[in-house]
Formats: C-alpha cells, sequence, structure tokens
C-alpha cells in the first residue's frame, strides 16, 4: 500500500505540531525541515507509531551551508519506512557558533557512530550522546575537515610544492 | 619429477674433491633470500590482491615465502599493502620496531608508495615518512606477478646484501633520519 | 558446562561478586580479525565481558575527495569502499547520478549491471564464507574456492580490464561492449562453479566441528538488528526479508525471478547459510541476466545521452560536435540539475547509499556514503559480550566488516 505525500506530511505534522516547513524535491521524496528542538518529538513519534511504521533509521549525515547565516550547519536523516517502502528526508539546522542539536541515540543505537561521524566531519554537539568524540580522524585534530573552508591537501606537508604543478 | 625442480645457483666460489669455498657473504645472502618470513601488513584493496597471491592460483610459496610470520618479532619482511593513515602511522612504525634485523619493507600499491589517489589531510603520502622502504610496487592495486616480482626484487636486495651492512654507518645515519633506535 | 546465556544472566546479576577484569587489545593489526580494527576487551578468563572499539586507521576522506571531484571521477572511489565487490558500488554511484539527472538507461544495459553485480556478489561472499572456514580451521576451502574468484576476475578483466578495483562502467552505461568472450567465460564459470561450491557447502554446512563453533554464537535478535540498522545479509540471517532488490528494484530486477533467504536466529551459521544461499540465487541470477542480454538487440551499451556520456573516441577525432562534448564532459562543463537524491543498492554486505547534495556545479556539493559496515559494525561489542574469544573472531569474520568501507 503505497502511502500518499500528504497523508504522510500530516503524520509529520502531528509530531512536531505544526512546524515541519516542507521542502520541495524533485525526486519523489517528503522532505521537511524541522527547528531542533521538535526534532527528537518528531522521530520518537515517527518510532512509536504503529500504523505509518517509519522506524528504521537509514542514513544520518552533516552538510555545511557557509553562506546561509545562522543556519550553517545541518543533519539530514532519512527515516524509513520499510512495510510501506516510504522514505522522509528530515532536516535541522544549527548556527556555526554553537552547533547543538538532540542526540537520537536514545531511539536508535545505530545513530550512535553516525553521530560521532558527524561531529568529527562537522563538529556537530549533539546533546545527550553517551560517548561524543572523534571516530575516524585522530583525537588530536583541532579541525572539523568537512566544513567548506577545510582543504583537501595536508595543509602541513613539505613534498609536492606548489610550483611542480603550477600554482 | 626430479627435473622439474629448479635448484638455485651456486654461489660464485672456489671448488675441489670434496670442499667448496665461497665468502660468507653468498651463503647467508642465499639461505635468506630463499626463505623470507614475511609479515603481511594489510590494510586495504592491496591486501586482498594479497590474498590471491598466497593462494593457490599465484602460490607465492614457490618463492620460498610461503611461511607468513604474523608476529614482528620473527618476521625479515614487513610488507605494508594498502593505504596508510596518519592514524595508522604510529602502529606501522612500531611493528617495524620490533622487528629484528636484518629487516626489510617492500610497499605494495600506490597508496603505500606514495598515497596514491587519496591526497587528503588523513592518508600518510607514502609509508617512507615514517620507515625506510627497499622495494616500491606499483599499482592501484598491483597484480599479484606484480607483487612477486615486487618479493623477486628484494631478494635480489638480500642475496647480494653484505653481513655487516647493518652495522655500517651509512646504515645507521638512515635509521638516525627516521629516529628509529 | 554453562551456556552462554545462564553466563550472561549471571553477568547482569547484581549479586554475583565481583571478579577482576583482564584486559586484552585486539588489533588494530591482529592476524585474525581481516582488516584494521582494534577491540580493546574486557575479559573475564576466556569470556568476553565487553568490547571498546576504535576505527578509522584507514580513514581516506572519500567524502571529501568527492566534493573536490567532477562525477565521473568519483566511480574510481567507490570501488576502494567495499572493495571485494567493486562493481556493485560502481553501479550503485551511477544508478545514483543518473537519478540526479534523469537518464534513463536501456534494458540491455540493465541486465548487463545485473550480470556483474551478481557475480560481484559471488565473488564477495565467496570471501566471506571462506574465511570464515578458515576462522574455524578449514583452510583448503578457502584456497579451494578462491580459485574461482580468479575466474571472476578474469571475466572482470575482459570486460574492463582490471581485476579488483574496477572501475566499471560509466554514467548512463558502460564503456564498451561485453566481448564474446565474456559470455563465453562467465557460461563456463555458470558451469563449472556450481560443482566446487557444492562442494565447499557440503564441507562446512553439516559439519559438526563447524555447526558446534558457529550455532549460537554472536545471535543478535531482529529488534535489535533494526535498532543498529543491520542491512543485507547479516538482517537477513535474523529473519527479515529485507532486500533492496524487491524493496526499491534498481536496474529491472524487478523482472527477475529469484528468492530471498532468510535466517530465524541471526547467530553466525544463519549469516554463513543465508550467504550460501544467496551465492545460488545469484548463479540463476547471472544465467537469467545472460539470457536476458541474448534477447536484446545486440550492440546497445549504452544510453543516448550526448551530454553525459562520453563519444566514441573515432568521433571525437572527426566530428566537431563530439569534440565539444568530450571537452565538456572531461571539464566538468556539463550542466547538473541542483538537487538531492538518495539511491541505495544492495550491495554485498548491505545497503549500499549514496546521498549525493548538487547545487549544480562541476562536483557534488556533497556526498554521503552510507556504508553498511560502519553502521552494522557498532553492535559487534554486544554480538560478542559472553562469548569465548575464539568466537568473536568468527562473528567478526561472518559479519563481513570491510575496512575499506568501514572507514571511507
Amino acid at each position: 500500500m503505497a502511502l500518499s505525500h500528504e497523508e504522510i506530511l500530516a503524520h509529520i505534522q502531528a509530531g512536531c505540531g505544526d512546524t515541519a516547513v516542507v521542502i520541495p524535491d524533485s525526486y519523489g521524496v517528503v522532505c521537511v525541515e524541522v527547528p531542533t528542538q521538535q526534532l527528537f518529538r518528531l522521530v520518537n513519534h515517527l518510532f512509536k507509531d504503529q500504523h505509518f511504521k517509519f522506524n528504521i533509521l537509514t542514513d544520518l549525515c552533516g552538510v555545511h551551508y557557509p553562506e546561509q547565516k545562522g543556519k550553517e550547519l545541518g543533519v539530514v536523516y532519512h527515516i524509513q519506512s520499510m512495510i510501506h517502502r516510504a522514505m522522509i528526508r528530515i532536516k535541522v539546522f544549527a548556527p556555526i557558533e554553537n552547533p547543538e542539536i538532540p542526540s537520537l541515540t536514545g531511539i536508535y543505537a545505530m545513530a550512535n557512530w553516525m553521530e560521532r561521524e558527524t561531529y568529527d566531519f562537522f563538529g556537530i554537539k549533539f546533546a545527550g550522546h553517551p560517548n561524543l568524540k572523534r571516530i575516524l580522524n585522530m583525537d588530536e585534530m583541532i579541525d572539523f575537515p568537512l566544513r567548506r573552508e577545510f582543504p583537501l591537501e595536508d595543509p602541513f606537508r613539505q613534498d609536492k610544492a606548489d610550483y611542480q604543478f603550477g600554482r | 619429477m626430479s627435473s622439474q625442480i629448479k635448484m638455485t645457483e651456486t654461489p660464485p666460489g672456489i671448488e675441489g674433491q670434496g670442499f667448496f669455498a665461497t665468502s660468507l657473504d653468498h651463503v647467508v645472502g642465499l639461505a635468506r633470500k630463499n626463505s623470507i618470513w614475511p609479515l603481511p601488513f594489510a590494510t586495504s584493496c592491496c591486501g586482498i590482491e594479497f590474498m590471491a597471491t598466497m593462494a593457490s592460483h599465484y602460490d607465492l610459496g614457490r618463492f620460498g615465502a610461503e611461511r607468513l610470520s604474523f608476529t614482528p618479532r620473527q618476521a625479515d619482511l614487513l610488507m605494508v599493502m594498502g593505504t596508510i593513515a596518519k592514524k595508522m602511522g604510529p602502529v606501522l612504525r612500531h611493528v617495524y620496531e620490533q622487528m629484528a634485523e636484518p629487516r626489510w619493507v617492500i610497499a605494495v600499491g600506490a597508496c603505500a608508495s606514495s598515497g596514491g589517489i587519496f591526497d587528503t589531510y588523513s592518508v600518510l603520502q607514502g609509508i617512507d615518512r615514517v620507515i625506510p622502504v627497499d622495494v616500491y610496487v606499483p599499482g592501484c592495486p598491483p597484480r599479484p606477478e606484480q607483487i612477486i616480482d615486487g618479493i623477486l626484487r628484494i631478494q635480489d636486495l638480500i642475496g647480494n646484501e653484505s653481513v655487516r651492512r647493518r652495522n655500517s654507518e651509512e646504515y645507521k645515519k638512515l635509521m638516525e633520519e627516521y629516529m628509529i633506535k | 558446562m554453562r551456556t552462554n546465556k545462564e553466563y550472561i544472566a549471571d553477568f547482569h546479576n547484581p549479586d554475583m561478586p565481583d571478579i577482576p577484569y583482564s584486559t586484552l587489545n585486539l588489533g588494530p593489526t591482529h592476524p585474525a580479525t581481516h582488516g584494521i580494527f582494534q577491540n580493546v576487551l574486557k575479559m573475564d578468563g576466556e569470556r568476553i565481558v565487553d568490547a571498546e572499539q576504535t576505527v578509522g586507521y584507514i580513514h581516506r576522506a572519500f567524502e571529501k575527495i568527492a566534493e573536490r571531484r567532477p562525477l565521473y571521477q568519483i566511480t574510481p572511489l567507490t570501488d576502494r569502499l567495499n572493495y571485494c565487490s567493486a562493481p556493485i558500488n560502481n553501479t550503485g554511484w551511477h544508478l545514483a547520478v543518473e537519478k540526479l539527472l534523469g537518464i534513463q538507461v536501456p534494458k540491455r544495459v540493465d541486465y548487463m549491471r545485473v550480470m556483474i553485480m551478481e557475480l560481484a556478489r559471488i565473488s564477495d561472499h565467496l570471501i566471506c564464507n571462506s574465511i570464515l572456514g578458515v576462522d574455524t580451521g578449514a583452510l583448503t576451502g578457502f584456497t579451494y574456492v578462491y580459485q574461482y574468484r580468479e575466474k571472476i576476475y578474469e571475466i572482470y578483466e575482459e570486460i574492463c580490464g582490471a581485476r579488483l578495483t574496477t572501475n566499471m562502467g560509466r554514467i548512463g552505461g558502460f564503456e564498451r561492449d561485453f566481448s564474446p568472450k565474456v559470455f563465453e567465460l562467465t557460461k563456463k564459470f555458470l558451469v563449472e562453479f556450481p560443482k566446487i561450491w557444492r562442494e565447499f557447502e557440503s564441507l562446512l554446512s553439516r559439519n559438526r566441528i563447524f555447526m558446534d563453533r558457529t550455532i549460537d554464537t554472536g545471535p543478535i535478535s531482529v529488534e535489535r538488528a533494526l535498532n543498529y540498522g543491520f542491512t543485507g545479509p547479516n538482517l537477513r540471517a535474523t529473519g527479515i526479508d529485507y532486500d533492496i532488490r524487491t524493496a526499491d528494484p534498481y536496474c529491472s530486477y524487478e523482472e527477475f525471478k529469484f528468492d530471498i533467504p532468510v535466517g530465524t536466529t541471526g547467530d553466525t551459521y544463519d549469516r554463513f547459510v543465508v550467504r550460501n544461499e544467496e551465492i545460488w540465487q545469484s548463479l540463476s541470477l547471472v544465467e537469467q541476466a545472460i539470457r536476458k542480454i541474448e534477447a536484446c538487440e545486440p550492440g546497445i551499451y549504452h544510453a543516448d545521452e550526448d551530454h553525459y556520456y562520453l563519444p566514441p573516441k573515432k568521433e571525437v577525432y572527426r566530428n566537431m560536435e563530439a569534440l565539444i562534448y568530450h571537452f565538456k564532459i572531461i571539464m566538468g562543463e556539463i550542466e547538473v540539475p541542483a538537487g538531492e537524491v538518495y539511491r541505495a543498492v544492495e550491495g554485498a554486505n548491505g545497503e549500499l547509499g549514496f546521498y549525493l547534495v548538487s547545487d549544480g556545479g562541476r562536483s557534488p556539493y556533497r556526498l554521503h556514503f552510507r556504508r553498511p559496515c560502519f553502521i552494522y559494525y557498532q553492535a559487534f561489542p554486544e554480538m560478542i559480550r559472553g562469548q569465548l574469544l575464539s568466537d568473536a573472531i568468527v562473528v567478526m569474520s561472518s559479519l563481513n566488516v570491510i575496512a575499506g568501507e568501514l572507514d571511507a
């Protein structure tokens, strides 16, 4: 039984007190932006609901938009219903000065490492995470490498000087 | 059956009735080169090709390097296969320091040799930044034939190395450069 | 002898006296772990009480590289995710880009993709299952079946010239048509391999020692598996028939006939059996794909999309328009719609997803790989709690954790 977009949207709005802003998506995924405070409530609602069963967190990743003032850092969640074969994309944004987003580890065990990875890459602090520390990079690292301004290549290396590449 | 067994070449020396005289270097080199105990330090894709090299189709055992030594204490040859991230660098160095002299290192694949396609903040740009390397095998990943060729080049090095090389000033200087005691 | 369940019950019992635990460092270069993972185990004698994992030892910053590369240059990166089954990753990436660009590929290309993906699945499960044999003490099976991985490599070589990191295909199809030799080799493989695999299967699947070592080791319940985001064979071993090939079909999988094997307890033996059965299903899929390719009009191997698909070299030298397109595609000047897509494929060890955010530029604004290994490896401490150390090794190899995919 395929769910219509309207049904899913009404379901989402019920979970976050009509605060979700719909983002148009041309690829057929229901995509909403919710305020940070409402995220946990919404995901919990989706997780607990027995009819729609959006209870699988498929993917979680960060994204950085330097030009969106006050909403620079975002986290994108893909939540899936295996029964209805539908997917919801939920976005939350936080300012870069204090990027704090509620952790979903209380609902999903898998969010643990995904959130640590997002912290590692973007410096987004997940409030309520049991063990928020770097996972892929070295603990000594101070920068957050996947922010747009961070260079891809190692800035401290001695070989491969710029003049060799005409830069 | 016996015709198929290939004997290794006799080193140059003086032969006579009941004796054969040659230099110690040659004898030791001959023995060492035909019984290498490699330590596979396989991290990623090249490790799978190393598995292919060890498996029945390519069979590295033909070259006397069949006995994999997973402890660095007993290994002669450190085979570094795959990307070494900066997080892994100290571990690699630690493994190298535990190996007893004489020890050789072969960097298999582009990543181990130079960082390969991963010119990024997290990848060590070649393992020669932390440990000295004897033979580099190019390829991403190298074919098993290439890995075998790398082993053969190592055998050439081992066979021709003088017994006292590891005590030479030159070698000590190299170790000092890498700050390896 | 006490069972694992009794032991765990004791462990959670607050009335039990405190036992001095010992700490054991397993990894990161332990020979038994088949990859670069570190586990600091808290041990009570031979039993594992808890484990703390450290990963990231081959973190290569794929997602950062992907932000600086044009779309077609990301294919070689995907090879190095799960390097045991590179063609699946390649195709998954191409599907994600095709979804973004709105490219329809011809049916024949779909079937060709199914053929290589299923071959890749066979080669991946083949390694996983035979390594599981090695870890339980049966090295012979590994050296025996590995020869047939070489046969799959030969097919890859005939298609794209590479063995392991294949970089196979283009956005919109393939770089060249499959030669008749490909079909010849594949058909030969389909005849020879089942016999070998049957032998391997009968060596292990009803073997007393193997069953004792694997049954009830590292079990996970359905609820926990779902909560941990398990996908692929590891989820199916717990009893859920979730497979993206049927849940969200791609590459015309809906036209193929195949079964999805499921287990019941989610233990190591179930994972072995599920993978084993998937190999048989994949063999049948390869066979069906060949039949379908042969029924199609020959010579079609890419979508007719001048803007995205590189023109043949012959045309580039002679034809002005082809030269322009060639230049535009190579320099990344093609127009890419802004948008966000998520496309997942059924990788050999789970749902391999690509979340691609494009802002219309030459390279993705953000590309996130949903790496199945990274997600389900979190459950490892929970799965080995209360088990023996030697069983932990078996559980890890049955999970098929690939370091390259784990750390990206």
